[in-house]
């Protein structure tokens, strides 16, 4: 088990540090950081200063070093379409992003989850049989054009919600919010459904699947036996059972996840780290695009790595065998 | 072409979706064929600008499904739009193919080293959603081409990201039909008969994986399809001088909140349309030669 665990951890490092490497490549092999970071008219010696500060006159590989550690201590390196350092860029769009996450992870939860419960207890229901036509939907529709319908809709031809922005928000210490006020919370909402969009009809589809294998199982025919209360039975018994592997795919979805976030926060004028980054592609910043796909690459590996070693334990039946 | 003609047998889903497609196909590539280029000056008229659909007040006959903000009828706009993201979509799915295919079957075939290069690489790039590896190609081909690229260039990127975006499953597939097929007697005897590995990998192995990978092949074109609309639709695919399903509803999108949801919803509509068509194909496909499957439904 405890060989197991480090050579899983062992193998994120060494793919992080891919990462990292493949990242520090583009930075120091395309663009001129000289021409994007000085003024045209900049003497020599500002240049020569410049090449110093950066480190540029040193070998490929220790640079990579000075990049890691810089990492590591919350230096992210400039960007090339700003001039700002990328952290504090970073860090002032962070609590949009992940207040919209946050959002859409309530969506889920509020929506997709009540909605699987009923289409697996009663699948051949009529409503069971609608959100299972509608939610077809859901997994074909491109993210984009779910959000430029709910605008025409709700936003244009309704005048509800607001179609683009975060709304008033309020500075709490180092986090602006949008949350405490009420344009934030109507800028919030369609953001929100717009991504959440693929992981409720996800979870639907997931838990309905695990509910009607789960509803088959000897265990569940057993408490029927018994003459446990259909709740009861579904409650305790099935739940546990189909809920594990919902949120596991769930977590493991998470890259799409990201991906969609940057859609969404494109079709709304989000201003949080997705657009970020769609302004830095658009830029040719590569810096900025570099430590995105760190960030990205950093996310999904530890949440890969912690589901995966995490299960053993939550669910008995999957302890390695020899380990 | 009987097994095919089986495969749509007492299947009216699949059928219509078949029968879609071939509609879409026939309009996006014929219809240009007798209407002047909308996105060259001959093609527009400032005149319509705003036209609204045929239903609403000031509506034109000529134009079912209005016109855009330069006066470019819609109908022929969408065509010249599905053209595009139809192309797009086939060419990338065409060089994931190719890419993936050839790595795959190195590594299924050499195995040992060079495996196991070709396969972290793989485990690398899945760290990543093919959508966000697309937008990140796409943005380094522009840091080293440099911004003032042509219209040509622009979708030769695209296709080039989105094919590079979907290689791994590809290459997985092909790899673990190869390490099965590499130990069958038929590759010994080709192998005994002093045929070159090129020869055999390429004359007598790929025959006899590329099944399973067609199939990924024709859900993929619709993941690929919608790609190419997302990364258009965000200003970093095809440009807006050009017409793509994408740059057609990002340009549209500027029009929405003004009223005229046209421009934007019915080339929303068209790419639903094409994209639902090909996955309810595409499952239909994988569903039927999918002998692990088949007979179960």
């Amino acid at each position: 088990m405890i060989a197991h665990t480090t050579e899983r951890i062992l193998q994120t490092v060494l793919v992080l540090l891919a990462i990292s490497f493949i990242a520090f490549l583009l930075v120091a092999t395309l663009g001129d950081p000289l021409t994007s970071l000085l003024p045209p008219d900049a003497s020599i010696a500002d240049r020569q200063d410049l090449i110093m500060r950066l480190g540029l006159d040193e070998p490929l590989l220790t640079r990579f070093l000075h990049f890691l550690n810089g990492m590591l201590h919350g230096d992210f390196g400039i960007s090339y379409r700003t001039q700002d350092d990328i952290g504090p860029m970073i860090a002032t769009r962070l609590p949009a992003t992940i207040e919209l996450a946050f959002a859409s992870l309530l969506v889920t939860l509020f929506v997709g989850v009540p909605l699987g419960i009923l289409c697996g207890v009663r699948p051949n229901g009529i409503i069971s049989r609608g959100v299972m036509l509608v939610s077809i939907a859901g997994i074909t529709l491109p993210n984009f054009v779910v959000g430029v319908l709910l605008i025409a809709i709700f936003s244009v031809h309704l005048g509800w919600f607001p179609s683009f922005g975060r709304g008033d928000t309020v500075q709490i210490g180092g986090w602006t919010t949008g949350l405490l006020t009420l344009s934030g919370w109507r800028a919030i909402i369609l953001p929100a459904i717009t991504l959440a969009a693929f992981q409720v009809t996800f979870v639907i589809r997931m838990l309905r699947t695990q509910l009607l294998e789960v509803g088959q199982s000897e265990h569940i025919r057993f408490a029927r036996a018994r003459g446990l209360s259909e709740r009861r039975i579904w409650s305790t018994y099935a739940m546990r059972n189909a809920l594990l592997p919902t949120i596991t795919m769930l977590a493991l979805q998470l890259g799409n996840v990201i991906a969609f976030s940057v859609v969404t926060e494109g079709v709304f004028a989000w201003p949080g780290i997705g657009s970020l980054f769609l302004q830095s592609i658009q830029a040719a910043d590569v810096p900025v695009i570099a430590i995105y796909l760190i960030f990205v690459g950093a996310i999904f590996m530890i949440i890969n790595l912690v589901v995966e070693l995490i299960y053993p334990l939550v669910d008995p039946r999957l302890k390695r065998s020899g380990a | 072409m009987r097994g095919l003609a089986e495969a749509f047998r007492g299947r009216p889903g699949p059928i219509v979706a078949a029968t879609l497609i071939v509609l879409l196909v026939v309009y996006a590539f014929v219809l240009p064929l007798v209407t002047a280029d909308p996105f060259s000056m001959s093609g527009m008229s400032i005149l319509d600008a705003f036209s609204p659909p045929i239903w609403m007040d000031g509506g034109q006959a000529t134009m079912p499904f209005g016109a855009d903000d330069q006066g470019r009828n819609l109908i022929t706009a969408m065509a010249y739009g599905l053209r595009t993201s139809i192309m797009v979509g086939a060419i990338s799915v065409v060089i994931g193919l190719v890419i993936g295919g050839a790595l795959g079957l190195v590594a299924g075939f050499v195995g040992g080293r060079t495996d196991a290069i070709i396969m972290r690489l793989a485990d690398v790039q899945l760290a990543y959603p093919a959508l966000l590896l697309a937008m990140v190609i796409d943005g380094i081909a522009t840091a080293i081409l440099g911004r003032g690229r042509s219209n040509e260039m622009a979708i030769a990127i695209v296709i080039v990201s989105i094919g590079i975006a979907f290689w791994v499953q590809y290459a997985r597939t092909i790899r673990s039909s190869v390490m099965v097929e590499r130990d069958q007697d038929y590759v010994a005897a080709a192998r005994v008969t002093g045929r070159s590995n090129t020869a055999i990998l390429i004359q007598h192995i790929l025959p006899n994986v590329m099944a399973p990978v067609l199939v990924i092949a024709t859900i993929n074109l619709g993941i690929a399809i919608i790609t190419e609309a997302t990364l258009s639709f965000l200003g970093i695919g095809i440009p807006p001088t050009y017409p793509s399903l994408g740059s057609l509803i990002r340009n549209g999108n500027n029009f929405l909140q003004s009223g005229e949801w046209w421009i934007s919803v019915f080339p929303c509509l068209l790419l639903v349309a094409l994209v639902v068509a090909v996955n309810v194909l595409g499952d239909h496909l994988r569903d039927h030669f999918n002998p692990k499957i088949r007979g179960r439904t």
